[in-house]
């Protein structure tokens, strides 16, 4: 057996970027992807954002298979019945650094990138375990069959089983994920234009909280392909557990809320999916390399998730190119150990990926506080209820209507500690 | 729309080799069943107190595998190309 320079285990945004920049210095690398093609197994919200994807693809936005590019985003506060959004909408969106994809269409495209750069992508092949010399990674075994390599770059997803096998991190707790649970939903092309007052190319990124999880932590989501609906929910996998709670009710209930019922009316349920989010960031970063070794990706737990910012494919994406150059580094330097490896880690330190999630590492345990989701929804419901309904009542000053709809529910200092502890981590 | 229906529109290679096993023994012992709640497929479902499980819808999402707090799920991907095939994703 030929032995490549890198073996990348997945062929998601991370892999195959680490893939396609390794090709591209002159390196032997094989991906292997477990499922029958690339994106077979993936799902996810739905937009990717930032200008990794242009830094690597300039020409991306002419050939990638891209649903609509993002011209408005919305989040929307829901009890049961009512729902307060805003909406913010601009023209001046650069297209080509927030769009939304479908992973199963765009993951292949960008395979077969890397595989023009000269990578080799081999599908249907489950790399299960790592092979060894002394505690050295010397590449991976697929049953049997092993595949040597002077460096394995794991890009093999939240569900990451070798990077426990290999030691670089624990098994995630429920605690740690979220579950995300989705129905693509198929609509005619004008319909969903004129029922998201879109034209053209533009598309719509809906966030939900509050009712739609019955207040646990996590949201709905909804966004616009070109001809059909990604919408679902995602929340921790504790709380499901722990409240007795299946996502797949959560997620029957929220396509029955009012507000969802308007968007997915007259829609035909296509697909069904599910997927793993590691939600609780730089707290739980696992060893990024040892010797012959790298972890990239959500198999790192590379994803920021602030409740307004959800982002992990370019994350993924920045951490693969971060990999890749660290590979080109030590296959120059001849050096496959961990003091070499370790380079990658600097990257990440002085790029977004780790600087943003620093930025941010309060951010997890901020989501945590269960009023986000049902006391402060509900407050601002009632509020605007308040001040738009006239039921032949005398009114009272908005500042008053304010402290009567809080009575019971949240004191005016619950309301300022959350508010400061909002500062401090979104 | 019940969780069957929907799994029924998903496209998957199924596997005559099981990737996931359950050790019924450790089963019997657990009361909160927690396994139910994580799976999103419903591929574990309670049947006269006890756990029946399928691994046919499973959507390798791995859930089941973090939740239960008994250790008898094991749980891996299933062979290469087989499993769940996401049309859209």
């Amino acid at each position: 057996m030929e032995n490549f320079d890198a073996i990348v285990v997945g062929a998601g945004p991370a892999g195959t970027a680490s893939a396609y920049v390794m090709a591209k210095a002159g390196l032997q690398v094989l991906v292997l992807e477990r499922g029958k093609y690339p994106g077979a197994k993936n799902m996810w919200g739905g937009a990717f954002y930032g200008p990794v994807m242009e830094e690597l693809f300039p020409d991306f936005w002419n050939e990638a298979p891209i649903e609509r590019y993002v011209s408005r985003h919305g989040i929307s506060f829901l009890t049961e019945v009512d729902s307060l959004s805003i909406d913010f909408r601009s023209q001046r969106f650069e297209k080509n650094r927030a769009f939304i994809v479908l992973r199963a269409k765009f993951d292949q495209w960008m395979a077969k990138k890397a595989e023009q750069a000269g990578a080799i992508i081999a599908t249907s092949l489950e790399a299960d375990d790592l092979l060894y010399d002394g505690s050295a990674v010397v590449g991976v075994k697929v049953g049997p069959e092993a595949f040597p390599a002077s460096v394995t770059i794991l890009a093999d997803g939240a569900n990451s089983l070798l990077a426990a096998k290999a030691g670089l991190r624990k098994d995630y707790s429920p605690h740690d994920v979220k579950q995300g649970v989705k129905e693509v939903i198929k609509l005619p092309r004008e319909v969903i234009e004129e029922r998201f007052q879109l034209e053209g190319d533009a598309g719509a990124a809906l966030e939900f909280i509050g009712a739609c999880t019955k207040g646990l932590p996590g949201g709905g989501f909804l966004y616009t392909n070109r001809d059909s609906l990604s919408m679902g929910v995602v929340v921790q996998l504790a709380s499901l557990l722990e409240h007795q709670t299946k996502a797949s009710d959560l997620l029957e209930a929220f396509k029955n809320h009012p507000l969802i019922q308007g968007f997915i009316r007259g829609g035909e349920t296509v697909e069904y999916s599910a997927h793993l989010i590691p939600v609780t960031g730089i707290k739980i970063l696992p060893s990024l390399a040892k010797d012959g070794l790298l972890i990239t990706g959500d198999a790192a737990g590379l994803v920021l998730g602030t409740g307004l910012i959800l982002e992990g494919a370019n994350f993924a994406m920045a951490s693969g190119v971060a990999a890749a150059e660290t590979v080109v580094r030590a296959v120059n330097k001849g050096d496959f150990s961990q003091t070499i490896l370790d380079h990658y880690g600097q990257l990440l330190r002085k790029r977004f990926v780790l600087q943003e999630l620093q930025t941010f590492k309060k951010a997890p345990a901020f989501l945590e506080n269960s009023r986000i989701y049902t006391t402060y929804p509900e407050l601002a419901c009632s509020m605007a209820m308040k001040i738009f309904e006239n039921d032949g009542s005398l009114r009272k000053g908005t500042f008053k209507a304010l402290r009567e709809s809080m009575k019971g529910k949240v004191s005016i200092w619950q309301l300022l500690s959350d508010a400061l502890k909002a500062k401090g981590a979104l | 729309m019940k969780v069957e229906e929907k799994l029924a529109l998903n496209k998957f290679e199924v596997d005559r080799e099981v990737h996931i096993t359950v050790d019924e023994s450790k089963c019997q012992e657990c009361n909160l069943k927690l396994c139910i709640y994580a799976c999103p497929a419903d591929c574990y479902v309670l049947r006269d107190e006890h756990v029946t499980f399928s691994y046919e819808g499973c959507l390798e999402c791995g859930s089941c595998r973090l939740a239960c707090d008994k250790s008898a799920i094991r749980w891996v991907n299933p062979r290469g190309g087989f499993g769940i095939c996401y049309q859209f994703g």
